[in-house]
């Protein structure tokens, strides 16, 4: 148009020469070693996987009501918690073979189950009792859910103990799978992708194809004149709250078995709901699985590829998660698919 | 309009200062009337909190901006200034404890700075997560690289001479949070008066309007952030001071929540509210690990966050504009009562959604 050079195009450029770095870096060492970049990769995506139940939960809230649940983390890790806790005192299940005994499928299904429901009840009665009369407050309703947090992750320290419990997968299950020439976990990479490709298609189609998904569309784009036209906004609200905190429970069940249920998983688990809608933008499915994907992806990779010779520059791994949002932000103030409030 | 945090007559202003004035002779000879147990555990404690969330507070209040990054901004001060002099874990350079200090509170501000240009165009909630965000990265930060963080943490920093050892001697450092705290607050009144504050409580008001009058938005929301990371990182070094150490677990997430909670029990829309929170904070704190009765697993001496946690959601839920909102609605219905509506003074709650949401504001009116 002109020939006045626009200052604007100076970081996507940057960004965009560090980006094709990376892949370069990451694809070198790939072909060095494409067994560790296999294993790495699902890593990524199996991370990936969690991280996107957690967050879809996170951003349908926030898309719907505008709340940003900061107690979000603590949902999941309660959840994590009363699974654990019905597998171990009501089927007698524990990883000592000595003390307990293996794992059943139902024994396993049974507590994921009713910690998902009761997680998804607790959520809906802390809108119903907290947040309804607050709607239009963001700061407000956030600060209520912070407050929720602090005295959740304390009592979850009180009731439960600071040590590291794991929920135990079925012992009928096979422990791996042969995938790309190399074996690798059959829970992490069938159980808990497939939960979260099934969810991620379930809210889709809900959101796209039914009545209710197109009342929250509605809702999301005009609050007022959705309720308006005769809908019952406090209904759908209290069926948003209940779906994303039951997504927050399921995540709780399963990231319990993958990984841990451990005090500070709360925070973290927030951190990262956090960080993928930051990238994805609040409110936007796609936005989550798409941070979901990058946020699990960059966590794999830097854990293991930040070493350059002998300089092992892996402990720094996280400060690549503020380059993400960072670099984000700095091209998108709203994310990927964000939209302003 | 350009409404502070209340604005108030030139004749008010005096007896605000009078009061003030009569506060720092009353916290002066604090000393010589408690123990050395409450001046340390409960004053100087109140004292660096105070200033930490006069960091968050005087974003809110005149920026509009609710940070929970001044938690990893004040480690990043802590940790700088301890690596720097002699200490047990972390670098150990042996620089001088003065130089450090500055070093420490240098990096802070600059890191601050970065901080605010990353999070300046970001309003609301979306900061508020930035800015988490920010702090929790820096705690993973410090929690993964031991060589900078010591394993545990940092213990025996040195401080300046003039402190000395403040579990010894608690008198030097509370005079030294005292001073801090007073020049914090008064710096902070005087840049709100300067045409940097007034812009910037502008943009609090309405950025979209001080855009179209020529004034760099996103610039001085980031200077404003660098402006409370400099507070944050002297409420930092003033911690490690304090506990003589600096660990990645002082300066988690809980810690930053507690500074949150801290500014929102005393009022995150005036500037005095960090101390009152603070001092409230503090005596709960210690007054809870003894007096709290053993209710089941539910409560008990140990039970300090559940407690915090609820004085936190009662006073959110009844007073958004915390303890010093409580007593400025009763003022303020005197005066209604008194002079009838008066157009233009909001409640405590429409600042509250206003620095939250100016735009929404402008909308519904």
């Amino acid at each position: 148009m002109s020939s006045q050079f626009d200052l604007r195009i100076v970081p996507r450029l940057v960004l965009a020469l560090a980006g094709a770095a990376v892949v370069a870096w990451i694809a070198y060492k790939g072909l060095q070693d494409g067994r560790i970049f296999w294993i790495v990769t699902l890593n990524g995506i199996t991370l990936a996987a969690l991280f996107f139940v957690v967050s879809a939960g996170f951003t349908l809230i926030f898309g719907l009501m505008r709340v940003v649940n900061m107690a979000h983390g603590s949902l999941y890790l309660l959840a994590g918690y009363i699974a654990f806790t019905i597998q171990t005192n009501n089927y007698g299940v524990s990883s000592n073979l000595l003390s307990g005994s293996p794992a059943t499928v139902t024994s396993w299904i049974v507590p994921l189950v009713i910690a998902t429901g009761v997680i998804g009840v607790v959520g809906v009665v802390m809108q119903q009792v907290f947040l309804r009369w607050n709607q239009g407050q963001d700061l407000r309703q956030a600060l209520i859910t912070i407050a929720i947090s602090v005295i959740l992750a304390d009592q979850m320290v009180a009731h439960f103990g600071g040590i590291a419990e794991s929920i135990q997968q079925p012992a009928a299950w096979p422990d791996s799978v042969q995938l790309f020439g190399v074996r690798y976990g059959f829970f992490r990479l069938v159980v808990v992708v497939g939960a979260a490709v099934a969810i991620g298609a379930l809210l889709f189609l809900v959101i796209k194809r039914t009545r209710f998904g197109m009342i929250i569309r509605a809702g999301v784009d005009d609050r007022a004149m959705v309720s308006a036209l005769g809908v019952n906004i406090q209904l759908v609200f209290a069926g948003a709250f209940f779906i994303g905190a039951l997504l927050a429970g399921l995540a709780g069940a399963l990231g319990g078995t993958m990984i841990a249920v451990q005090p500070g998983n709360d925070s973290a688990f927030l951190l990262d709901s956090l960080i993928v809608v930051i990238i994805g933008g609040m409110g936007s499915l796609g936005g989550a699985a798409i941070g979901s994907v990058a946020l699990g992806l960059v966590n794999s990779y830097a854990d293991v590829y930040l070493k350059f010779g002998t300089t092992d520059l892996t402990n720094y791994a996280i400060l690549l998660t503020f380059v993400l949002v960072v670099a984000m932000l700095a091209v998108r103030p709203l994310g990927l698919f964000g939209r302003p409030a | 309009m350009i409404a502070g945090p209340g604005p108030r007559s030139r004749s008010s202003r005096i007896p605000q200062w009078v009061a003030l004035g009569v506060l720092a002779l009353f916290l002066a000879g604090a000393p010589s009337v408690v123990d050395s147990f409450t001046l340390s555990q409960i004053l100087t404690k109140a004292l660096w909190l105070g200033i930490a969330a006069a960091s968050l507070i005087f974003l809110s209040s005149y920026g509009g901006m609710i940070s929970l990054g001044q938690t990893g901004i004040y480690a990043v001060a802590g940790f700088t200034m301890a690596n720097l002099v002699h200490a047990e874990g972390g670098k150990n350079l042996g620089w001088d404890p003065v130089a450090a200090t500055a070093a420490g509170i240098v990096v802070a501000t600059a890191f601050g700075l970065l901080c605010g240009a990353i999070a300046s165009r970001s309003y609301g909630i979306y900061f508020l997560m930035i800015t988490l965000a920010i702090s929790v990265i820096v705690f993973y930060f410090f929690a993964q690289v031991t060589t900078l963080s010591g394993y545990g943490g940092i213990r025996s920093v040195t401080p300046p001479a003039v402190i000395g050892n403040p579990v010894l001697n608690p008198l030097p450092l509370y005079y030294t949070a005292l001073v801090a705290s007073i020049l914090v607050y008064v710096g902070i009144r005087y840049l709100a008066r300067t045409p940097f504050g007034i812009a910037l409580q502008g943009i609090r008001d309405d950025p979209a309007r001080m855009q179209a009058l020529g004034y760099n938005v996103a610039l001085h929301r980031a200077l404003a952030f660098g402006v409370g990371a400099f507070i944050a990182s002297i409420a930092g070094i003033l911690s490690v001071w304090y506990t003589t150490q600096v660990s990645p677990g002082g300066v988690n997430v809980a810690q930053t929540i507690n500074i949150l909670i801290i500014a929102v029990v005393g009022g995150l829309y005036r500037l005095e509210g960090a101390w009152i929170g603070a001092l409230v904070f503090s005596l709960i704190d210690n007054y809870s690990r003894v007096w709290l009765p053993n209710v089941g697993d539910w409560l008990g001496p140990e039970r300090f966050e559940t407690v915090i946690g609820v004085i936190f959601l009662v006073i959110v839920l009844a007073s958004p504009g915390g303890l010093v909102g409580i007593w400025e609605s009763v003022w303020a219905r005197r005066n209604r009562a008194m002079r009838g509506p008066v157009e233009g003074s909001g409640t405590v709650a429409d600042v509250v959604d206003e620095a939250v949401e100016p735009h929404a504001v402008q909308s519904r009116r």
